[in-house]
């Protein structure tokens, strides 16, 4: 396997918190620990070798069955490198929270509301933690894999 | 009435039901038409809708066709849409409902003046269609009264035009008592 500048980066600087690596294909992808997420993204965005300015999607996972269930994904982009890399960390169905990266790329956070809204993983310190697509009042969140599929949600009245 | 009873629907109403006394027009000289009130009125109703295009998503398209010169909704006095629903009578619902927007459609609802009309254009209005998912509201006459039904995927301007021509009938036969219809109400969220 060739490690690529990323991963080589990631793993000098963070040794005890990448959890896994692979470039299959060249796509460079590393899992890592959910407690250092935002230390490692500002470090991605920061170093200057690096420099993952662009934070290009965030989405996530539901493993259901496997613990931990849920698999929050970060695909980042150098404009200066032109090199991508694939960021991701478990959470669990118990505990489900992520630090926010809001704070490393300001973008993130829509991406995060929408997580959160229908996946239901919370983001801590995200400046406005709550629904984005669907109204306040829907219950559940439904694109987890044990949504039931005929569901009906209650049916909401004019604005106001 | 000299009229042949042709097959479009609405002449076709006009002969089925033949104004009310023709004798006192005969002996009044033909200078004087005798009918009902109910009767002139909804017959310059229905042949005077007044469109608000309530348009969310692909059947526009098939709306945008139905309107226009080939298949030509101001024959049948459907002309101008108004983007206003303080202006509108007929409610052309043309597209998926989500239930996001669901609070929209009912306030412009009732916005609208009475009387009023509301017209499913399309599946997905009329029932969801094949967005039977956690997003979609499965009929918007969950929401609000339907006149007209017109399914399809889109519906071709004939189906169209006959879902119009339907409407025209309804109308026609309407009471005064038939109005107002009154706010459409809010499902409240135990019922559901």
């Amino acid at each position: 396997m060739n490690a690529s500048v990323t991963l080589n980066r990631l793993a000098e600087r963070f040794p005890g918190s990448i959890i896994d690596t692979h470039s299959h294909r060249g796509d460079d992808t590393a899992v890592v620990k959910r407690e250092d997420i935002r230390a490692i993204c500002a470090f991605l965005r920061e170093d200057e070798g690096l420099l993952y300015n662009f934070m290009m999607d965030l989405t996530a996972v539901d493993y259901l069955g496997q613990e931990p269930r849920f698999e929050v994904v970060y695909h980042l982009y150098s404009l200066k490198y032109n090199r991508r890399v694939r960021i991701k960390v478990r959470v669990p169905e118990s505990d489900c929270f992520i630090d926010s990266v809001v704070p490393v790329w300001p973008c993130a956070n829509w991406f995060e509301r929408e997580v959160f809204d229908l996946y239901g993983v919370s983001f801590n310190d995200h400046p406005e933690m709550r629904r984005i697509l669907l109204y306040e009042g829907f219950e559940g969140h439904p694109l987890r894999k044990d949504y039931p599929i005929k569901k009906r949600q209650p049916l909401i009245g004019p604005i106001n | 009435m000299g009229l042949e009873n042709i097959q479009y629907g609405a002449s076709q109403e006009l002969t089925q039901n033949p104004p009310d006394s023709e004798d006192p027009e005969r002996l009044l000289g033909g200078s004087v038409v005798l009918t009902r009130l109910e009767s002139v009125v909804n017959w310059a109703r229905k042949y005077s809708f007044f469109l608000y295009p309530f348009i969310t998503a692909c059947c526009g398209m098939e709306f945008m066709s139905v309107a226009g010169p080939r298949y030509d909704l101001d024959r049948f006095g459907a002309a101008l849409p108004r983007f206003s629903p303080r202006q509108a009578d007929l409610m052309m619902v043309v597209g998926t409902i989500s239930h996001k927007q669901a609070p929209i459609l009912v306030k412009v609802y009732n916005q609208m003046t009475e009387p009023k009309w509301v017209f499913a254009f399309g599946v997905c209005a009329v029932s969801g269609g094949f967005y039977d998912n956690y997003a979609t509201v499965q009929g918007i006459d969950t929401l609000i009264p339907v006149d007209v039904y017109v399914p399809g995927c889109p519906p071709r301007p004939e189906m169209v035009i006959d879902g119009f021509l339907k409407l025209q009938q309804k109308v026609a036969k309407e009471r005064w008592s038939d109005w107002p219809r009154g706010a459409s109400p809010v499902t409240p969220a135990n019922m559901c």
